[in-house]
Parts: C-alpha cells; structure tokens; sequence
C-alpha cells in the first residue's frame, strides 16, 4: 500500500503541477479583467 | 512489441485505479497544446522578415489551416479508428498516438525551417491530428471501466486535461520562442523540436502507467446493478451497430448543438466583450476575459460531469439546454444595462456547459451503449465536434456581419446572434427529450468474430 501511495503521489505531481503552474498563470492575465 | 501488447496491460491485484486519471491525463494535457496553436500564428509570419512581415512570408490566412486541418483529421481519425482503439487497449492507442503527436511537431519544425507550408500541413495537421484523434478517445473506455460507480466523474478528469493542456502549452511556448529567438531568427522550428520531444515523454509516462482492470474486477464496496434501469444498460451494442440506433444520432445532435452554441462565441469573445462595451473593456481586459472563459471551460469539464454521475446524464443536458437558453437570453439585457460583471458571470457559466458537454457525452453513451465499445462510439460521435467547429464560428460571424452591414451598432450586433445560440439550445432540448434506452434487438449477443484477431 505504501508504494502505491508513492506512486499515486508522484503521478499526481506529474500532471498537477505544470496544469496548476498553467492555471495560475492563466488566472494572472484574468485579473487584467478586474484591473 | 509485447509492451504495447493489452494482454500485458491487465492490472495486478492491488494497483490502484487512481493511477489511470494521472495517465490519461499525460495523454490529454500534450494533446490540449492543440488549443493553443495560435500563439505560433503570428511568429510564422515573420519567418524571413523577423521583425514584421515580408511579401515572401507566410500569411495567417494560410497559418489557419494548420489548426482546421488538425480539427478534422482529429474527428477522422476518432472516427476511423475508434474500434481499432478499442480492441487493441490503451497503451498501444497511447503510444501511437505520442508518435503522432510527437512526429508531427518535428515534421512541422523540418517546415519551418525550410520554410515550406505544406510539411507544416502535413505534419502538424495531418499526422498529428490523427494523435489528436487516437489520443482524445485512448482513455476514455478504461477509465469507464476502472469507475462503474463514478464514470462521469473519471472521463471529466481526463476531458478537463484537454481543455487544460492550452494553460500549459501557450506560456510554454512563449517562454521558448524568446529562449531560441536571436536577432536573426524567430525561434519556432526549435521550440517545436523541445515541444515534440517533451510531449513524447510526457504520453510515454501515460503509456507506460495505464492498464486496464482483470476481466470480473470491480471497486471494493461496488454492487453492480443486477439490471439495466431506464436509461443505464448492462449490455453492449457493437460499434457500427450503434449508428443504427436512433438514440446515437440524437446524441450526436446534442453534442453538436451544444458545441455550436459555444464554440462560435468562443472565437468571438475578445472581441464581443470589446464591441458590446466600447472603452469600458480594453484589448488587455479582453485577453483577461478570454482567460478566464477557458478556465471555466476546462472546470466544466470536470464539475458538470461528476454532477452527472448524480443527477443522471440526461437531466445534465437538461440543465445545459435550459439553463444555456436563458443566458443566452439574458446576454444581449447585459449589454443594454452596460453591466459588465453580470455578462461576464453568464458566460463563465455557459463555457462551463459547454466544456461539460463534451465530458459528460461518454458516460451518456456508456449509459445507452454498454461499456464494451464506448470508446469506438465517442470516436465516431466526435463527428459532430467537427461540424460543430465549422458551423458555430459561421453562424455568430455571418450574423454579426450581416447587422452590421445593415446598420446596426457593433454594440447590438452580437443580440440576433444570442437569440439564434438560444434557438439551437431549445432544439438540442428536445432532442435530448426523444433519448430513451436502446432497443434490444441491437444489443451483441457474442464477441464478433474478428474482433479477438484484431486485438491480437
């Protein structure tokens, strides 16, 4: 079980991080809307 | 290869199904990049003049149909290929299609660099919109089949990273075109080699992590239904005997409508937002604004289909057409009372619809069409996003041009157009009213004979 928690752990990081790194850039130009 | 082989893709005991949404979402968040092909559009045209256009440079008439090419190649070959998806499992589908994908950047980079439009063509609009095509529907069954008790919420996952992949390509891409620029160069043919090669990688690690359930598996606690209910099957239609059904063409028309209605506005929205409120919306606010629908699109995705494993996928769609009908409705009020922030809030909630459509649509198919074949039939329904893409920016363009032409004000040009998107949801209404449960006599009785080989 703890190796697929790693696992798990490190698939979800794989994907998550450049999409959240995507969004909050996407969310930074957003705001030019409120500006 | 045996790698690739599905019989080597079958899960052990214990393997998490939590591991499939991260591996489908490898596939969809490289081939999403598709969204964000215009960021190259106007670096292309200054290809030899660097710094602004020359005669011999290519013009973004002809740049456009890079992107359209890969749109239709995209639903050709969902279409052509679905059943061979299907049967050959999903890491084969994946592998071909980071190939593709991967291929066609490089392909297209060999264009730029020699700077011939057809390589560019061929490579990013023909090969790889056949890995758009084979990578879009690769996930789709497994993950039906990991989450028999969410399929709504787990095919949403993956559709979500589609809408998400452009968040990720377009500053990506920027951020290497300045890397590679000089002086004397631009830049693309480089960033299109580093993009290929790490897409390749990326679907690899999808590829590799996938795998599909042991036949007779299902999650700890999960009583399957003894019986069909009303609108969820347990038996499987084959996948060519599906387009004689009526219930897969008045799901190709809810799809189709539901695109239509938002993809033509989706093109428009800088400059609707600009036109319908002159000099209180600025270029850069507009760019905010076309941020923020894609955001909304892409948490559609995944909200709009996990509400449907609850609500039921038909009442979604419901929801959709009614609650779509009356902000399109509401729209052109908007722009009259000059409120900006209550024209932005029913868009943000229309993109999220339109983005659900396209997440919620497997599960609506596995619900009528067993999970057997689900991913061929989705490759074939996916027809109807090609026509979509060509209706839907026609309809809001031709309309807008024609009032203006006609002497109404930029500012009321896009209201007939609202009412027209209104319309088209009202018919998708009732032809989500006319979808019941497939009549038995298409259902399979056995595997068909070369289906077994084909797998092989």
């Amino acid at each position: 079980m703890a190796g697929n928690g790693l696992k798990l752990v490190l698939a979800w990081g794989f994907v998550g991080i450049p999409l959240a790194w995507g969004v909050i850039e996407t969310c930074l130009n957003a705001m030019k809307l409120f500006q | 290869m045996s790698f690739l082989d599905k019989r080597n893709t079958i899960a052990r005991p214990g393997y998490s199904r939590w591991l499939i949404p991260p591996a489908a979402l490898c596939v969809h968040l490289c081939i999403g990049q598709a969204y964000a092909f215009s960021v190259f559009n106007l670096p292309m045209t200054k290809l030899l003049g660097i710094t602004q256009s020359t005669p011999e440079d290519w013009k973004l008439t002809d740049l456009g149909w890079i992107f359209s090419l890969a749109i239709f190649f995209l639903g050709v070959s969902a279409a052509l290929l679905g059943r061979w998806v299907e049967e050959g499992g999903p890491r084969r589908a994946m592998f071909t299609a980071a190939l593709c994908w991967a291929g066609g950047f490089l392909l297209s980079a060999i264009g730029v660099y020699l700077h011939t439009l057809w390589i560019i063509y061929i490579g990013y609009g023909v090969i790889g919109g056949f890995g758009l095509g084979i990578g879009y529907i690769s996930p789709v069954s497994t993950l039906i089949k990991w989450f028999p008790d969410r399929p709504g919420m787990a095919t949403g996952m993956a559709i979500m990273g589609f809408g998400g992949g452009a968040f990720i390509a377009s500053p990506l891409s920027v951020w290497l075109m300045r890397l590679f620029s000089t002086p004397t160069h631009v830049g693309v043919a480089e960033t299109l080699i580093v993009l290929g090669a790490v897409y390749f990688c990326f679907m690899m690690v999808g590829a590799a992590i996938v795998r599909i359930p042991a036949e007779g598996w299902a999650p700890e606690g999960y009583v399957a239904p003894a019986q069909s209910t009303r609108l969820i099957t347990k038996e499987n239609v084959f996948v060519y005997d599906a387009l004689k059904t009526p219930q897969f063409w008045l799901i190709w028309w809810v799809l189709c409508l539901n695109v239509t209605a938002g993809i033509g506005v989706l093109g428009q929205a800088s400059a609707m937002s600009q036109e319908m409120f002159p000099g209180r919306v600025t270029p850069v606010a507009a760019a905010g604004f076309v941020g923020l629908m894609s955001l909304f699109n892409m948490g559609g995705r995944f909200f709009w289909a996990s509400v449907s494993d609850f609500l039921g996928r038909k009442n979604t769609y419901f929801v959709f057409f009614a609650l779509g009908t009356v902000l399109y409705a509401v729209i052109p009020h908007a722009g009259a009372i000059g409120s900006v922030a209550l024209f932005v809030a029913c868009y943000a909630v229309i993109f999220s619809m339109y983005g659900g459509g396209f997440s919620t649509v497997p599960a609506y198919l596995r619900d009528m069409f067993g999970t057997r074949y689900v991913g061929a039939i989705h490759g074939l329904l996916l027809t109807a996003w090609s026509m979509a893409g060509i209706f839907g920016p026609v309809l809001v363009n031709y309309i807008r041009q024609y009032n203006v032409t006609h002497g109404v004000e930029k500012a009321q040009a896009y209201n007939v157009t609202m009412y027209v998107m209104a319309v088209l949801l009202v018919i998708g209404f009732i032809c989500n009213a006319f979808v019941r449960a497939v009549n038995s006599r298409h259902h399979m009785k056995e595997e068909p004979a070369d289906a077994l080989t084909a797998a092989e």
